[in-house]
């Protein structure tokens, strides 16, 4: 019944986004060519890393509201390294950006498995130290179109098979992510872990490292994330992407991911990102002010959420819902 | 719930060193007036920090608080606009306060939601129509009232000169104070801890958890109307961006001063000595020319050093126990 649930919803929100962009297409054909669907892609490329890693922490019950502080740092750490070293090759670059992500990650992981911490106290705590970490690094300076590193810049404007590259990393993350939860141990333990955290434990399933494992992927691909963002818009300097984590988590509820842990599906995610794209992208075209794109996010959240509040209410709670509602009716 | 603990007094020590240490390396911090004048910068996160204290306590959280903020403060220049006096300007900011946070309340306690979500969706939303009704512009020139109330002292209100508390601060410790007594007090204040630690057990036990839950968001949207008049008298305009990101800061205040995130735990004191603390250190960051995001990184570690700290403690007191038996 719930996986029928969450199919269902999965189709509405894809019918949802078809509706959109027919609409917007027949005021504005532009909005349907090629050209735009790429522009879309693009820009919900680097969302899409980003959703997925953090979807992995939002199964388990955590949050991370570090992403945004991880990417910006780990951007100008690998612009200032590509500043420093223009022969380095494009390869090292790219390890580079997911060994700085990863240990910030991991970092988070250790504070909330070592201490027994709430993630969304050591996220807040580790979003505010990043941030300032990169103007430590930078000493306050912008790295500039000119000073970013050539392959940096190179990378998301190449092409591969008529695919831009960006959209080709999100695409390898999406497959690679989606067999890790639908096929590996591993994945459904994550499922199982955010379900009912203690009968994970009594079943034998390793919380802690498997958190540690969310919390540094989450933290590898908003390195690799950081990288990608530099190189696009070429630029990197301490606010870069600031305020950027509340997007992604929104992606993530639009798209069905549950807060309270154990629900979603990367397909689900990935529509939660490209509604977002779609309605950012959908309305300059048909002449809204752009100020409008924070208000529609919001209201989509809420109504998703909604929506999804009969799906997400566990069977283990039914019991305390209803005497619940005896109490209400007496 | 004991108002006065180990943390409060770990807190109290941590302020006292702070004092002694920037009064002797920063000359000029220990000057009453600069004292005085430090703590504009923090009043209104202050207000806001009580707000999500008690919301913290009892197991809630609101994003949106500052959201709701820059809402009234736009509420307050459309007053204006319209024609709307000074107690109209008042009564737009308190109604749309009470308005943002009572949809807050209304779809956490109707549908069930868990609050985080709930006031990360509004705080895109309200933001956003903050954005929306302004645009890029920005609204000024608000009555002479409002400027006293956010830059004025009392001696400007009751004379004698000497009284050089700001109106602002004194507003700060009235509420403080109120909320102090409520939470500590009374049994509404008992019953906001028992429903942190265990709302299932409350509502079995005859508490109506929903009505005080959505109570409680309505009050977080009036505090962020009274937030927003101190603000908005204090800078005298208001721009869509108006306190943007000051939730964070205010929560890091409520988890430094003590109050579980989890619900259940803390105290008002502990969360008032905490809004002093790390007002004073941004203060004194401030007078040694640290840069703003500097300071906000030191404030990141300390907040989880501050979470660390307990832990560590609690766990070395078990190894100890373990290795003596």
């Amino acid at each position: 019944m719930k996986q029928l649930l969450q199919a269902r919803r999965e189709w509405l929100l894809l019918a949802i986004i078809g509706v959109i962009a027919l609409a917007v297409g027949a005021r504005a054909p532009v909005f349907l060519s090629w050209r735009n669907g790429m522009d879309i892609a693009n820009d919900s490329a680097i969302l899409a890393i980003l959703v997925m890693g953090q979807m992995g922490v939002l199964l388990t019950r955590g949050i991370d509201l570090s992403v945004a502080s991880n990417l910006a740092l780990t951007g100008m750490v690998c612009a200032l390294v590509g500043r420093a070293m223009p022969g380095v090759p494009i390869g090292v670059l790219l390890l580079l950006a997911l060994a700085v992500g990863a240990a910030l990650g991991s970092l988070n992981g250790w504070l909330i498995t070592r201490f027994d911490l709430p993630p969304i106290v050591v996220t807040l705590g580790t979003l505010s130290a990043f941030r300032g970490a990169i103007f430590v690094a930078s000493k306050g300076a912008w790295i500039s179109d000119q000073d970013i590193h050539v392959a940096i810049k190179g990378l998301p404007r190449e092409q591969w098979l008529g695919l831009p590259a960006l959209v080709w990393f999100a695409l390898v993350v999406l497959v690679v992510w989606a067999v890790f939860l639908k096929l590996r141990r591993e994945g459904r333990e994550l499922y199982a872990l955010g379900g009912n955290p203690h009968a994970a434990q009594y079943v034998g399933i390793p919380v802690k490292s498997r958190l540690m494992l969310v919390y540094t992927l989450s933290g590898m691909l908003a390195g690799l994330a950081g990288l990608l963002w530099v190189g696009r818009y070429s630029i990197a300097y301490t606010e870069l992407a600031s305020g950027y984590e509340l997007t992604v988590v929104a992606a993530c509820v639009i798209g069905g991911v549950s807060i309270g842990g154990g629900v979603g599906s990367v397909l689900g995610a990935a529509l939660g990102v490209l509604f977002i794209g779609v309605v950012n992208g959908a309305l300059p075209v048909i002449q809204v002010s752009p100020f409008w794109q924070q208000a529609i996010a919001g209201a989509v959240i809420l109504i998703s959420v909604m929506v999804n509040a009969r799906a997400e209410r566990r069977g283990g709670r039914l019991i305390l819902e209803r005497v619940d509602m005896k109490g209400r009716a007496a | 719930m004991k108002a006065w603990n180990t943390w409060e007094r770990v807190l109290l020590g941590l302020l006292v060193l702070l004092i002694v240490v920037f009064g002797i390396s920063q000359p000029g911090f220990l000057s009453p007036y600069a004292m005085a004048d430090s703590t504009f910068n923090f009043s209104e996160k202050g207000v806001l920090a009580l707000a999500l204290a008690l919301l913290i306590v009892t197991g809630e959280i609101d994003l949106s608080i500052a959201a709701i903020l820059a809402l009234c403060s736009l509420a307050m220049g459309f007053a204006m606009r319209a024609g709307a006096g000074s107690a109209g300007m008042v009564a737009a900011a308190v109604a749309t306060g009470a308005m943002a946070g009572f949809l807050n309340g209304w779809l956490v306690t109707r549908y069930r939601l868990p609050s985080i979500v709930v006031t990360i969706g509004t705080l895109s939303l309200y933001r956003g129509l903050a954005m929306v009704a302004l645009g890029d512009q920005a609204m000024s020139g608000y009555p002479e009232a409002f400027s006293i109330l956010g830059n004025g002292y009392l001696a400007d209100l009751f004379g004698p000169a000497w009284l050089i508390v700001p109106i602002e601060f004194a507003i700060l410790l009235l509420c403080a104070g109120g909320v102090g007594v409520v939470l500590h007090r009374t049994v509404l204040g008992r019953r906001l801890y028992a429903i942190g630690a265990n709302p299932v057990a409350s509502r079995f036990s005859g508490i109506e958890v929903d009505r005080y839950r959505l109570g409680l968001f309505v009050f977080s949207g009036l505090m962020a109307a009274l937030a927003a008049l101190m603000l908005t008298g204090r800078i005298g305009s208001t721009r869509p961006n108006i306190a943007m990101g000051w939730e964070l800061d205010a929560i890091t205040m409520v988890i430094l001063g003590g109050v579980a995130i989890e619900g259940g735990r803390g105290s008002i004191v502990g969360t008032m000595l905490a809004v002093l603390l790390l007002g004073l250190f941004t203060f004194a960051m401030g007078m040694a020319n640290v840069s703003g995001i500097v300071m906000s990184m030191i404030v990141g570690v300390l907040l989880i050093v501050a979470m660390v700290l307990p832990r560590l403690r609690s766990s070395f007191a078990i190894f100890r126990s373990r290795a003596g038996t």
